[in-house]
């Protein structure tokens, strides 16, 4: 019998890791009361993995042999630190009846929750939280995770490391946040997904994480929290926009790596799988009978264009509708200068140029590109080629993103 | 990340064999799996095929010919398939090592194209999109 190569069993520990790595962090901390000793330990009972699986194979409950030895370290280190208290003598004498057993599966969700609060918790950097959360509750290596944020393997350590250390000085509790922090601390989780979310939506590049990658496993974790808060309509409402936002993925550079245009994209790229999730996750936020928040508005917004046949058949009045009741939640000159160019399709550029111009005088997107950008594209539609072009070649020095540069600059040479 | 999918396979054996197990231990035990893949966000789809006899069009023939049952000698038939979004063809194998299945059954994961396999000029992949499209309806 040939054994399979180290590359494949090294993967496939990885593979066990990727799956229990919340889990396995999440009990560890629950039986220490220490985070930051637990992702120590979770991260030496890899290691050990890495070592001795692919000589002995893949035990038959590869969770519970690393949470096992997880704990075993924890007393090594207790050992070591000369800790003899009760904690310690529990830990021990519990080790026995665990090996090779089943954990705690009943309270696994509350405390795998209680791991993604800590993760996202106010006192760390957004940073570190994104690290933090990939690394203990999406499994991810260090190594993955500089890879798809293009840093250093090191900086992404010393976020980590850097990130405990606050967690403990701060005495940060691994509990469900109180009903009155409640909706402040998701929210928190919310952003932090989405941020990793949108990292992914940027070129593309790396090898074997690439970012389009992140924005999947930022999909896979939203869908996570989402089960294990079901009851919260925001949740659904991230992993609907993720999902409906994603479902473009495949259409929006050409061959060339360049930035397609949503009116240029080829739609029968668009991925229909994750539009049915997207959709199915909005239906159960409208289920919920709370109403759509932010995320969920967003999503109903994507979901518009994904539904399309083309940019003419977009239901534009419908999108104008959705962007105005977002603007009320969220107020932003982003979302207004949105809301601008979806008035540009559905009433023509003349009333939108108005909402443009408005946002002009109020100065609060001043140096943001895609002002005079949408500006210029209004006015060329209006026939204003001389001011058209001033406000495009404005937009195009105000852009630091290349994709971006040579949009405005094949709308200028149309201008010819 | 890919699309893996998981296909089912049985012995009749087997088959045989889980009709002694109450249907609803079956039911839970599955439904359990499934509720495992979901809440690890992985699970894209999934579905069983009926324990009925199908038939079989074996184009070894011109016309092809239509006969009762299961094709071949092997004994062994597709029961059913998942569909998982995960980085590693050895991470849908480890979410397959845990489906609740027993002696006779067998597992097979195989990566399920993306139109980036495809040359994206070529007519026939242009029109197989847009009746994806039209399916996956509105």
């Amino acid at each position: 019998m040939t054994g399979p190569s180290s590359a494949s069993a090294r993967r496939a520990v990885e593979a066990v890791w990727r799956i229990e790595a919340a889990r396995i962090v999440a009990s560890l901390t629950r039986v220490t009361g220490d985070f930051g000793l637990a992702e120590d330990v979770a991260q030496e009972a890899l290691a050990e993995a890495l070592v001795s699986w692919p000589a002995s194979g893949v035990p038959a409950n590869p969770g519970a042999w690393l949470v096992t030895t997880g704990k075993r370290r924890a007393i090594d280190h207790w050992r070591r630190a000369e800790r003899r208290d009760e904690r310690y003598a529990e830990l021990a004498r519990g080790l026995s009846e665990t090996v090779g057993g089943d954990w705690d599966v009943e309270g696994i969700d509350d405390d795998v929750l209680r791991l993604v609060f800590i993760a996202c918790h106010p006192v760390l950097a957004r940073e570190a939280s994104v690290a933090l959360t990939l690394r203990t509750v999406g499994g991810l290596t260090t190594e993955e995770i500089a890879s798809a944020f293009l840093v250093p393997v090191a900086t992404v350590q010393q976020r980590i490391v850097r990130a405990k250390k606050t967690l403990a000085a701060a005495h940060v509790p691994f509990e469900v946040p109180t009903p009155d922090e409640y909706p402040a601390r998701l929210s928190a989780v919310l952003s932090v997904l989405y941020l990793v979310f949108n990292t992914g939506y940027a070129a593309p590049s790396g090898e074997r994480w690439m970012r389009t990658d992140l924005s999947r496993e930022a999909l896979r974790l939203a869908r996570v929290l989402a089960g294990l808060v079901p009851r919260e309509p925001e949740a659904h409402g991230l992993v609907a926009l993720m999902a409906l936002s994603a479902a473009r993925f495949p259409a929006r550079l050409d061959e060339a790596g360049r930035a397609v245009l949503l009116a240029d994209q080829d739609r029968t790229r668009w991925d229909r799988s994750l539009i049915a999730l997207g959709r199915a996750a909005l239906a159960r936020v409208d289920a919920l009978g709370r109403g759509r928040g932010a995320y969920a508005l967003q999503a109903a917004i994507a979901e518009c264009h994904d539904l399309a046949s083309s940019v003419e058949a977009t239901d534009w009045e419908r999108i104008v509708v959705l962007y105005e009741a977002l603007g009320r939640i969220a107020p932003s000159p982003v979302v207004e200068l949105n809301r601008a160019v979806a008035v540009s399709m559905a009433e023509g550029p003349a009333t939108a140029l108005r909402l443009v111009d408005a946002l002009v005088a109020a100065g609060s997107l001043d140096g943001y590109p895609q002002l005079p950008g949408v500006r210029g594209e209004l006015l060329t539609r209006l026939g204003r080629v001389e001011e058209a072009r001033a406000e495009l070649e404005r937009a195009a020095r105000l852009t630091g993103n290349d994709a971006e540069r040579a949009v405005f600059a094949a709308k200028l040479r149309a201008l010819d | 990340m890919a699309k893996y999918m998981i296909i089912m396979r049985a012995t009749d054996e087997a088959i045989e064999a889980s009709k002694s197990i109450p249907f609803e231990e079956i039911i839970a035990q599955m439904g359990a799996y499934n509720e495992s893949l979901m809440k690890a966000g992985v699970m894209i789809g999934g579905e069983g095929l009926a324990d009925e006899p199908g038939v079989v069009v074996d184009f070894a023939a011109t016309p092809p010919v239509v006969t009762d049952g299961p094709y071949g000698e092997t004994k062994e038939l597709f029961n059913g398939f998942w569909m998982l979004e995960v980085p590693t063809i050895e991470e849908a194998a480890e979410w397959a090592r845990r489906a609740p299945l027993g002696a006779g059954s067998k597992l097979e994961i195989r990566r399920v194209h993306g139109a980036e396999d495809f040359p994206a000029d070529n007519e026939w992949i242009q029109k197989e999109e847009g009746w994806r499209e039209e399916q996956a309806g509105r």
